[in-house]
């Protein structure tokens, strides 16, 4: 299974950015092969506005087929919920513990947003 | 003529000079308007208490996608400056509170796909009050963006000698829409460190706007002098000095006019309409 995975840095020992539309990097982990790929969202990082909706884009176009991240709005969910992907919120720590956290099925996916939209 | 009245910051005194502006204006036999394009707390209708004659819907149009024609190619969200468009796997959706209706989404559609619905998002107000011509937009609760009411304002103004255009604070696109298109914007500001901080925006404002613009100093005999020496060094010319009197605050709070309420007012709104006369140098 491919998880994106929210991250402040390019790599998995890179602590978990706990905000999905304003994300660092996605950081694209296939669970069966353990390869990973860095995808920058600096083009949504700087939005004035659509941060969300526009990365939940962008996660689908990569073709992951859920999400790791701290929160997520309500346009961003319905978005990602719209391209199939899973979500999983509260994600803390590096993307290594994250990814450790979520293998042992400890993040279960969530049926809504989890915050407000321009939480932070 | 068309006089557009701003200020950056808030509560500087706008509506109290734009409502005793068009009044004073009016009694000297001019046909005369008032918009409030303050649109999100319009409020010159306190002062001047206008007869409304007519409400009519403001709407904003909205990209709605027919799926039986999209094919999901993704142009339109490409194309979309605000974010406003996703399109994933086989949907294309739409998030209309962040859309500014600018229509690209149309523009780039391949298909055909997009059709533009209008969305009710407030109402206009048009009315009398005296002589004066009134018009002014409200805007609906928890919407988001008040340009296009404003612009549905400017649209309904009637033909008038002197148009007055009440405008909001600020310096973003609210304020930007209300005085484009103006002859002349005064800048209502307060001689107070944040007066002037709030000025300077409005004047850098105003210059990107190429817009004509003078400065009315409300309260003018109150705070410090720093307004006054901003305006000499960057070659502002100071329009107005209406001075701090007890007398213009409770006649706001009993929603008088300050023009009619405090002869000292009214004589400076005339030594400024007599300023800013047609053919005068500003």
């Amino acid at each position: 299974m491919k998880v994106a995975i929210t991250a402040q840095g390019s790599n998995l020992d890179s602590p978990v950015d706990p905000r999905f539309g304003r994300a660092r990097y996605f950081l694209l982990c296939d669970t069966e092969t353990g390869q990973f790929s860095a995808h920058d969202n600096v083009q949504n990082l700087n939005a004035p506005q659509g941060a969300g909706i526009q990365a939940a884009q962008a996660i689908v176009k990569i073709g992951a087929e859920a999400v790791l991240t701290g929160n997520v709005g309500p346009k961003a969910f319905a978005t990602l919920q719209a391209g199939n992907v899973a979500v999983h919120v509260g994600a803390a720590g590096t993307v290594r513990q994250a990814l450790e956290e979520f293998r042992a099925g400890r993040v279960p996916p969530v049926t809504k947003a989890n915050v407000e939209g321009h939480w932070s | 003529m068309k006089i557009a009245i701003a200020s950056g910051k808030g509560g500087t005194g706008k509506t109290t000079l734009a409502t005793s502006l068009a009044r004073v204006a009016a009694s000297d036999g001019r046909a005369v308007a008032y918009l409030d394009c303050d649109v999100e707390e319009p409020n010159g209708h306190l002062f001047l208490k206008p007869e409304i004659l007519r409400e009519e819907p403001i709407h904003k149009l909205i990209p709605v996608v027919n799926p039986a024609r999209c094919t999901h190619c993704g142009l339109c969200s490409q194309a979309c400056r605000f974010g406003a468009i996703a399109c994933v796997g086989e949907q294309t959706l739409i998030f209309s509170e962040l859309c500014h209706s600018c229509g690209g989404c149309l523009l780039v559609c391949p298909e055909e796909a997009i059709r533009e619905v209008a969305k009710p998002i407030g109402r206009l107000r048009i009315g009398t009050a005296g002589p004066l011509q009134f018009v002014e937009g409200v805007l609906n609760v928890g919407e988001a963006m008040s340009p296009p009411a404003i612009h549905a304002v400017k649209t309904a103004a009637p033909a008038a000698e002197l148009t007055i255009l009440d405008c909001p604070p600020g310096t973003s696109c609210p304020v930007i829409e209300g005085v484009r298109g103006c002859d002349l914007l005064l800048l209502v500001t307060e001689p107070t460190p944040f007066g002037l901080h709030d000025l300077k925006l409005a004047v850098e404002m105003a210059r990107a706007l190429r817009l004509k613009f003078g400065v009315v100093v409300n309260r003018a005999d109150s705070g410090d002098r720093q307004v006054w020496d901003f305006c000499r060094r960057q070659r502002i010319t100071i329009l107005a000095e209406i001075p701090d009197d007890r007398a213009v605050a409770e006649a706001y709070s009993r929603g008088e006019l300050a023009a009619e309420a405090v002869p000292h007012v009214a004589e400076r709104i005339g030594g400024l309409l007599e300023a800013i006369r047609p053919g005068a140098h500003v």
